[in-house]
């Protein structure tokens, strides 16, 4: 018998604890990657620009007279760059991203596909209208889907994303205030809101009053009430609320913020969890701003953009902002001027340049018409059934504060199982990236101590949620039987370890400069 | 010969004559963390007791320091806008915020003693 | 439901374990009077992806891109040539799909990409600092006006006669919220601004857009003086950053404040939005910066690495004291920048800039050479005004049956001063060839003949 002793060896390499440092800093698939501007060199560049045939300029003696100081790189250099670094990214592609009030849901690349179409991305803003009648009639469409979804008689579609519209919906309900000739004030918040809402009731030069919560993570009414009078302008209430928990007193609370002649915004970040099974306007609600990158799929894209369209109740419909899309004998017509106005309408202003973004109006109805009404309440439902099955299946081994009944589309839980392991929130959540998560939304909403707020959406499959159960089951046994190396100073295994926040806050460098470079050679 | 005297909000003040030097409590520094920026009130603008004087930052938190008394901004501790870390280092010495020319002495008599925010704290 | 993973069997498997008899159970806080029947909705059903594709295709036909005609429209969106790795970088998943980088060990990649995003914008504006960029230019000189008013702590805004009305009307928007008081200068288009005169001790900045929305280029200095003289900051606003490459940095002419539309570098037309808003400013000011910021630091290893910082100035932390109500960025819009920006590099963008004035040179004078129309705009980067013998607007909707989409009608921007109807706003770029320059001269010459 032969023996072929030169071919690969089948057993595995030893582990790699024991090896030495790689030579070139990289690891594997893992590269360190540098800046921009530490590569590439002079008179490279990756777009063949054609030199500009003679002529006279024109510029009027303000030429620039020093360079910019950008890098020149090929085309597959800079490719090779921002590919490398998108691997240093956790994706909805790439794995559950269980953060609460965030809903990162499945983004359909049809979506993409639908945007790119060039009669929607190759249009200019300010072409005569009779050229976009097609654009005009697709925003149109989605605003009848926000309107029938949400039970609201009118929508203005320019806010460009969620905080965006909560300022629009809050500056109609001013502008309503005003109309009336009378002096309001005040802005009720409850203190389980997000930052947004009480941030953006004082840029809209409202006092912000905070309403507690009651112990069963809801809004109290009777403190509200004790609040409620002809000063306060509006209510800024969330719902489903930021605990995961529909108001179960919302009518209650409509009718009383009503009576006093206020208004009620509705915060739409948690409509994931109600769409096409409640519409806000059967509960009272004056303003409400859907984010379009949550419940409708356009892409997070790293931080925008978002869109956030707010729909209006019919006393608030007349103030909407510029432009307003109209529908007349000669077809739909944009109106962006006070100029062009008719009927009651009466707009506070303009929120921004153009018509808002187009871009994610077209992904949005893309998603709509995908789902039809049907899959939407599916996909709400679907939602609800996904938190409440991590709920359950949690609950005994963390604590949810409120987790008696059922959670809405995201699952709430506090740090007390964590009491007197020597692990907190933080290290509990940076654990997860070790084993392969996205932390879930961590130290908000700010009424529960070291909170944790979980919200799986509907694009998990159950195989995917009993995974992550039982990662985090084994991490709370973990913490509690007292084995703390995997959570002290985690991440270990994510492409950067803790960053020291601290230093960047105290000397802030926000851009890279050459003599830095030079400081680092001496 | 001076005196030194606490807020609930967390404030000191030291009085020596009609001056009173005004920081945040070693408590207080404790809680916030690394202290990552101070911004400081103007020299020459007057303060009411209990009204928005400073503001302290931590990575993850904002918070505003009141004036425990009222009076007017003789000096700021400029060393803080360089170098915040001053705050955690020495937070009822070296990391004192700004003096003031106080303009009712009753409004310092009727802060904490040291037993007495001590005790507060605890409670607390 | 093609996006739905869950089967009949697993909800039935789920409600189990949670101890729920039907879905109902779970929603059962909603008041009765408030759940709807599936019924309800005058909305369809569920649709493949074949249907919708038809759909949205018929709807997309009935437009007419920019790209099936002679184009020359800008007026605050410019239409220039996006090189085809940009669009599919910022398709990658790791960036298309991922939430804002608030946990930077498994981010880094968004990180790095707006400190590189940060540094070129202030490279490019001739600024110390820049931020991680805001939703668009319009609400980024809306922004700007409010920082210039919270460091002065006055009053007064002045806005030149050239600033895009839809700025101007944003900025009003915020403004009014907080006590500002709006100076606006009468516009005089293709001459240089006066404004001097209006700044007084009361003044909180000036806002001059240059190119301005008739296409003049301006210089700043003389404006950042008289700005500087009363204490007022000089807040300079650009529709058209490609100009950048061709012309002074603003920054090095004074400006305090740079606001924005950065729309032309990455990102295509879209009908308005999303579009990216550019901002800096000078160091001093870095903790009055609206939005989000990414700064350098390290991690426990020693390794450099990137986070947000200075994230107490925002809602999430300052809630009401916020410097702004600013969440959401504009992040893959930021990254389609960066990448095209990287590709030009230093030469590139400069050929580019230079082209773009070529062309627009080449069309003002074959344009103006038509009888009756006369070039408002003397100096100019790529964007200048015509006076026509007739109205712009009926000019402009003859040129369309020309498959000539012409320029923005002046009397689109301000329908209602009398004296714009004659006035066409008329923009070129790399992306017009000869031909389209050609055709252009030739259908105008015909429709106002």
């Amino acid at each position: 018998m032969t023996m072929n002793n030169q071919g690969r060896p089948t057993t595995a390499g030893i582990s790699g604890a024991t090896l030495p440092p790689t030579l070139s800093g990289d690891h594997g698939l893992d590269h360190e990657e540098k800046l921009i501007f530490e590569l590439g060199r002079d008179g490279m560049c990756g777009v063949d620009v054609p030199e500009a045939p003679a002529h006279t300029a024109r510029l009027g003696g303000i030429e620039r007279r020093r360079k910019i100081g950008l890098p020149g790189l090929s085309e597959p250099e800079v490719v090779r760059h921002y590919v490398r670094l998108s691997r240093n990214n956790y994706a909805i592609d790439t794995g559950l991203y269980p953060l609460g009030s965030c809903t990162m849901k499945h983004n359909p690349r049809l979506n993409e596909k639908m945007a790119r179409l060039p009669g929607f991305s190759d249009l200019h803003p300010l072409q005569p209208q009779q050229t976009v009648q097609g654009a005009l009639q697709l925003i149109q469409e989605l605003m009848h889907w926000l309107m029938e979804l949400t039970g609201m008689p009118a929508v203005a579609m320019s806010p460009k994303a969620g905080a965006h519209g909560e300022l629009c919906g809050m500056l109609a309900i001013k502008a309503a205030i005003a109309a009336r000739a009378e002096h309001r004030p005040r802005v009720l918040v409850p203190e389980s809101a997000h930052g947004t809402n009480p941030a953006t009731a004082a840029f809209a030069g409202f006092r912000v009053d905070q309403i507690p919560a009651t112990g069963d993570g809801h809004v109290n009414i009777e403190a509200l009430r004790a609040k409620l009078d002809t000063d306060v302008a509006a209510i800024m209430l969330t719902n489903p609320n930021t605990c995961g928990l529909f108001e179960r007193r919302i009518l209650e609370v409509a009718e009383a913020v009503h009576q006093v002649g206020a208004f009620f915004y509705c915060d739409g970040a948690n409509f994931n969890a109600i769409a096409g099974r409640v519409r806000p306007g059967d509960l009272g609600v004056d303003a409400m701003h859907i984010n379009l990158h949550k419940t409708f799929s356009t892409p997070h894209g790293g931080g925008g953009p978002g869109a956030g369209p707010v729909v209006l109740s019919k006393a608030l419909a007349p103030f909407a902002p510029l432009p307003l899309l109209v529908s007349d004998a000669h077809g739909l017509r944009l109106i962006e001027d006070r100029s062009a106005l008719s009927g009651d309408s009466d707009p506070f202003g303009r929120m921004c340049a153009f018509h808002g973004q187009m871009g994610m109006f077209v992904r949005a109805l893309s998603y709509m018409l995908s789902h039809g009404a049907d899959g939407i309440r599916q996909a709400s439902e679907d939602a609800v059934l996904s938190a409440n099955y991590v709920l359950s299946s949690l609950k005994d081994v963390m604590t949810a504060p409120f987790g008696e009944g059922p959670c809405m589309h995201e699952a709430l839980f506090d740090d007390s199982f964590l009491n007197d392991t020597g692990v907190t929130t933080l290290d509990f959540a940076k654990a997860m990236i070790d084993e392969g998560y996205h932390p879930m939304t961590m130290y908000f909403p700010l009424v529960v101590h070291g909170a944790m707020l979980i919200e799986p959406t509907e694009s998990e499959s159950k195989e995917s949620l009993d995974r992550f159960v039982a990662v985090l089951r084994g991490l709370a046994e973990e913490a509690k039987a007292g084995r703390l190396e995997r959570f002290a100073g985690a991440p270990h295994y994510a492409p950067r370890q803790r960053l020291d926040e601290t230093a960047a806050a105290r000397k802030p460098v926000l851009r890279w400069t050459e003599t830095k470079i030079a400081e680092a050679a001496e | 010969m001076s005196e030194t005297r606490f807020s609930k909000d967390h404030e000191w003040v030291r009085l020596e004559g009609d001056i009173a030097t005004v920081g945040i409590t070693r408590h207080a520094a404790e809680q916030l963390g690394d202290v990552v920026f101070v911004e400081l009130p103007e020299v020459g603008r007057n303060l009411t007791a209990h009204g928005e004087a400073a503001v302290v930052e931590s990575v993850k938190a904002a918070s505003d320091v009141f004036a425990p008394v009222g009076g007017k901004v003789q000096e700021i501790n400029g060393a803080l806008t360089d170098d915040p870390a001053g705050v955690n280092a020495d937070p009822e010495g070296a990391g004192w915020f700004f003096k003031l020319k106080i303009a009712d002495r009753s409004e310092f008599e009727g802060l904490m003693r040291q037993g007495d925010y001590d005790a507060f704290v605890k409670e607390a | 439901m093609r996006y739905l993973p869950l089967t009949h069997d697993d909800r039935t498997a789920m409600l189990a374990r949670i101890g729920a008899k039907s879905i109902n159970d779970l929603f059962v806080d909603v008041p009765s009077a408030a759940v709807i029947d599936r019924g309800r909705f005058a909305l369809p059903d569920g649709q493949g992806e074949l249907e919708v594709e038809r759909h949205l295709s018929r709807l997309a036909a009935k437009n007419l891109s920019a790209g099936s005609a002679a184009f020359f429209c800008g007026s605050g969106a410019y239409r220039h040539h996006v090189p085809a790795s940009v669009d599919h970088l910022i398709q990658r998943s790791e960036f298309l799909t991922s939430y804002t980088p608030y946990q930077p060990e498994i981010s880094q990649g968004t990180l790095q990409y707006l400190f590189e995003f940060q540094t070129q914008v202030a490279m490019l504006t001739g600024m110390e600092v820049a931020n991680a960029s805001l939703y668009d230019g319009s609400t980024a000189t809306a922004e700007a006006v409010e920082m210039a008013r919270r460091i002065t702590r006055r009053a007064k805004v002045v806005l030149c006669g050239g600033l895009h009305p839809h700025y101007s009307a944003t900025i009003s928007t915020l403004a009014k919220l907080s006590g500002g008081e709006i100076i606006a200068v009468p516009r005089r288009p293709g001459e240089r601004e006066e404004l001097a005169h209006l700044i007084d001790g009361e003044t909180a900045c000036v806002v001059v857009q240059s190119p301005d929305v008739f296409g003049l280029l301006h210089d700043l200095r003389p404006l950042a003086e008289a700005a500087h003289a009363k204490g007022a900051l000089l807040i300079a606003v650009m529709n058209e950053v490609v100009s950048l490459g061709l012309i002074e940095a603003p920054g090095a002419m004074g400006a305090d404040i740079v606001a924005a539309e950065g729309q032309s570098i990455g990102n295509g037309l879209n009908f308005g939005g999303p579009y990216v808003g550019l901002f800096a400013t000078r160091e001093k000011f870095l903790r009055q910066i609206p939005g989000r910021l990414a700064g350098e630091t390290v991690d426990a290893a020693g390794r450099r690495g990137y986070v947000l910082t200075l994230s107490t100035r925002e809602q999430h932390i300052r809630r009401e004291k916020a410097t702004s109500n600013i969440c959401t960025n504009s992040g893959l819009c930021a990254l389609a920048f960066t990448i095209h920006l990287s590709l030009l590099g230093e030469e590139g963008f400069a050929r580019l800039a230079r082209l773009n004035h070529a062309r627009a040179v080449l069309l003002a004078e074959r344009l103006s050479a038509i009888r009756g129309v006369e070039l408002v705009t003397q100096t100019f980067f790529n964007e200048f005004t015509l006076r026509l013998p007739r109205p712009a607007k009926v000019v402009i909707d003859a040129l369309v049956e020309q498959n000539v989409l012409g320029g923005v009608p002046a009397s689109r921007l301000f329908p209602d001063d009398s004296a714009a109807q004659s006035l066409l706003i008329v923009a070129a770029t790399e992306t017009n060839s000869t031909d389209d320059i050609d055709s252009y001269a030739r259908a105008l010459a015909k429709v106002l003949s």
